[in-house]
Formats: structure tokens, C-alpha cells, sequence
């Protein structure tokens, strides 16, 4: 079976966005970074390890009517890298985008140093530039290499 | 120079640590000169942990412009004890003040205090982070002494925790120094330094034993070891002993070696080294005013 026959086990939506290609296991972690807990009202459909040709597995996280912004696109490079992102309107694919990776990334992770003063009650989100191979905070030079699903800041 | 605050030394280019340097030997050969200099100019000192050494020093270099100073006073006895955030403290002292020195211990304080604030601030030190004041007083006591050519520099001691270590081998690397960072295996230098001294190409190389490399050396900057930084006491005391120097010790340096030290030292540097040629970690110390007047006066618009 085609990725696009998978596809078809989660519903077609009228209008909103489409993220396909998540490696399998992440799409909670998707939904993380974008700030989608369930309690904004939007339409959510997630669909996860489906068989996959190009990853082996893969989650598929559909989002009706809510248009992904670049920026937020972006962000998702940092634990999907090989996402595709399809935003719907009336049922058709009106613009497919690919993620890149920014070069910094606000308020998504949460700095591993407890000493770092992103993690107090100041008025700051926390700021991390994105490097080749991992992602470093702006404020205490903290770098994270692996894991960056765990550092996701909880809404 | 084209920073209004001074957070990190890895901020400073060779132009802006050469600028600092050279003017703070012309405030250190006439310092009257430079008396009436910011007359008007008061500087807010927020230390956030206590630092007596830094903030008489910056203090001194103050009032030696002709300024002078508002101290928020001990942690305990203002309104941060209140709860009152950081970014609001500095909001408030920046209505008083001309300019703002941070001392806090949490990492990136500096930077996220700048952010909130018009005047120009300067990081005294932020947790484990950085310390560009220091750094800029050690290049000057080192260019004093040895010079910025063909520099050969062991640094010894704690280098994971130290802060004083990771902003000067930050600056050594943009004077192009050859640096010998010597510890015990468990206090080399933290990854995020590692990692931006080998992205700017520096030449570093890494020593548990100071015999190897001692001969080699122009400058021998010692920290010093924390016995709360080991798991136990008997672990400290096997590694303490090896990074500890004395006049004795230095039979094997070059005549000319210069020997510094942040200070307070405990007993890491014995006091028959301060009778040598070699010690220089008082006269690094007392460096530290006109560096800080020079910086205060750079920042303050002083070479217009
Ligand atoms: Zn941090």
C-alpha cells in the first residue's frame, strides 16, 4: 500500500493543515511544539506507526482549521526533519511546505540548566540557536545534543 | 566600541580588547587626568551574591572618574527578598542610574537583565557563566607582562566550574595564545567551551600533570580546587596536592614566567612564590581598577 492509501484511515479535513511524514512515535511531541493540548478548541486527528515506504513507520497529525505558520513549521525540523506539511482549503492541498531547520527557536524547549535564569519567573522565553548538531541556549550556553522531545516546555 | 553592555568576553573582538587595554594604561600612567572625567555619572552596583573585591573595585574605578555609585545593598535587606523579579529590579535602577553592574548567580542573568534596560550594563559575573571584567584585567596583566606575541599560557586548576577560566580562553583565543589547560580529568573544561574554542580554531591542549608542560610556558594562571566539587573528601585531597606550586616548583619555569591567579587563593600558590619575580597576582588585582575606569569611560561615550 502507497503512504497515500494510509493516509485515507485518518479523515479528510475541509480546511487546515496536514502534517505527514513524522517519524513514527513523535506526533505527540508535534503536538508539543506547537502548542496544541486540545484545550484551544481546534479539530485534532493523529494517527501513529502507520507503515511508511520512506521511514518505516510514521505519524500523521492533522489539524483542522488551523493554518501552520512557516515559523512554527520550522520548529518542527528540530524532531521531524522529514516532514511535509500540507495546508488544506475545501478539501484540496492548496500549498505543501518543507520544514528548515531556523536558526533559533523561542519558548519551545526548556533549558536542562536549573541554574540558567530562563528557568525562574522572569518576563523571558527561553532562546536556543539551532546548530548542525544540536541546539544552544542563548542566555547560559547550555547545549543539548540528544533527546530535544524531552525538553519540550509544557504549556 | 560597539557594545553598550558587556556581557561575555566572547563579545569582544581584538580590536575592543586592544582599545580597553591600551586605554586603561593611559588612565593607569596619569591617573588625575582622568579625574573629573564622569563627574556626573552615577553607576547602580546589583550584587545579587556577595563580591566585595568586585564591587570595591568597580567602586573605586567609579569614584576615581569622578562618579559615584548607588548600592542596592545586600539581597536580604531589599525588595528581591520580596520576590520582585530581576527584569524589574533593573528596570527600576536603570531610572536612577547612568549605567548598571550585575552580579547574580544564575547563568544568563546579564544577558536577559540587558535586554530589559537602555543603559549600558556589565556582567560581573553570572553564576558559573561568564566574567568579562575580570577577563579584560587579565589580558591586561598578561600583555604587561609576557605580550600578546608568541604567547605560550597554562591554565591550572578548576576549569569546568570556573568562570574566570571560560571568558579569558575565550579572549586568549582571539589574541591568538597557545593555551595548556592542566586539571584533574573531572574539572576539564565543560563541553559549550570545548566546543567554541574548537569552532574559533584555537590551539588547545589538554594536561592532567604540570611537569609535562611547565618549561613551555610564558604565563601560569592558577585556580583554584574546590574540595565541595568532589563526591569526597579523601578524592580531593589525592588530586588537590598535585595542582599546588611553590617556589621550588618553579625552578623548572623560564626565568620570565609570570604567575597569576584571580585570587582569593587558599593554598594552591605557597607564599614563597610571592616573593619571586614570578608572582604577579597582586599587581593583576589592583589592575583591575583601570581597566574597569577604562571600560566605564569607553562605555560612558569617554573617547568622543
Ligand atoms: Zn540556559
Amino acid at each position: 500500500m502507497s503512504d497515500n492509501d494510509q493516509q485515507l484511515r485518518v479523515s479528510k479535513i475541509q480546511n487546515g493543515t496536514v502534517i505527514d511524514h513524522i517519524a513514527g512515535g513523535q506526533a505527540l511531541n508535534v503536538l508539543a511544539i506547537l502548542g496544541i493540548d486540545g484545550t484551544s478548541g481546534d479539530s485534532v486527528s493523529v494517527a501513529m506507526n502507520m507503515p511508511s515506504d520512506r521511514l518505516g513507520h510514521k505519524d500523521v497529525v492533522k489539524v483542522e482549521g488551523r493554518e501552520l505558520s512557516q515559523d512554527e513549521v520550522d520548529v518542527l525540523s528540530l524532531i521531524a526533519p522529514a516532514a511535509t506539511i500540507n495546508i488544506i482549503r475545501d478539501y484540496d492541498v492548496v500549498e505543501k511546505r518543507r520544514v528548515e531547520r531556523p536558526s533559533v527557536v523561542e519558548g519551545v524547549l526548556e533549558c536542562p540548566n536549573h541554574n540558567c535564569i530562563t528557568t525562574e519567573a522572569e518576563p523571558v522565553d527561553s532562546r536556543f540557536a539551532v546548530g548542525d548538531d544540536g541546539v544552544r541556549c542563548e542566555y547560559c550556553d547550555t547545549i543539548i545534543r540528544d533527546d530535544l522531545p524531552a525538553h519540550i516546555l509544557a504549556e | 566600541m560597539r557594545h553598550d553592555h558587556i556581557i561575555s568576553a566572547k563579545q569582544l573582538s581584538r580590536g575592543d580588547i586592544e582599545t580597553v587595554l591600551d586605554h586603561a594604561a593611559d588612565i593607569a600612567a596619569d591617573p588625575g587626568a582622568f579625574a573629573d572625567r564622569h563627574s556626573d555619572t552615577l553607576l547602580g552596583l546589583l550584587f545579587f551574591e556577595p563580591s566585595t573585591r568586585t564591587k570595591m573595585s568597580f567602586t573605586t574605578a567609579m569614584k576615581r572618574l569622578g562618579g559615584d555609585i548607588v548600592d542596592m545593598g545586600s539581597v536580604e535587606s531589599s525588595s528581591v527578598k520580596k520576590g520582585e523579579s530581576l527584569a524589574d529590579t533593573v528596570r527600576v535602577v536603570e531610572g536612577y542610574t547612568d549605567a548598571l553592574v550585575l552580579r547574580h548567580p544564575m547563568e544568563g542573568s546579564a544577558k536577559m537583565a540587558s535586554e530589559f534596560v537602555d543603559v549600558p550594563l556589565v556582567n560581573a559575573g553570572d553564576g558559573a557563566g561568564q566574567h568579562p571584567t575580570q577577563t579584560l584585567l587579565d589580558l591586561y596583566t598578561i600583555r604587561e607582562n609576557a605580550g600578546f606575541e608568541d604567547l605560550t599560557i597554562g591554565i591550572m586548576g578548576d576549569l569546568k566550574y570556573g568562570r574566570t577560566v571560560h571568558s579569558l580562553a575565550h579572549a586568549l583565543t582571539t589574541v591568538d595564545a597557545r593555551q595548556h589547560f592542566i586539571s584533574p580529568e573531572s574539572l576539564q573544561l565543560p563541553r559549550s567551551v570545548r566546543y567554541d574554542l574548537h569552532e574559533a580554531g584555537a590551539g588547545i591542549r589538554e594536561h592532567t600533570d604540570l611537569d609535562e608542560i611547565l618549561p613551555d610556558l610564558d604565563v601560569l594562571y592558577v585556580t583554584r580546587i574546590q574540595a565541595e566539587r568532589f563526591p569526597d573528601e579523601s578524592e580531593y585531597r589525592e588530586v588537590a596536592g598535585q595542582y599546588q606550586i611553590d617556589a621550588d616548583t618553579l625552578d623548572a619555569a623560564k626565568d620570565d614566567l609570570t604567575v597569576m591567579h584571580p585570587l582569593p587563593r587558599v593554598d594552591e600558590i605557597a607564599h614563597d612564590v610571592d616573593e619571586t619575580t614570578h608572582a604577579q597576582y597582586f599587581q593583576q588585582a589592583h589592575n583591575g581598577v583601570p581597566v574597569r575606569m577604562a571600560l566605564l569611560d569607553l562605555m560612558l561615550g569617554g573617547d568622543q
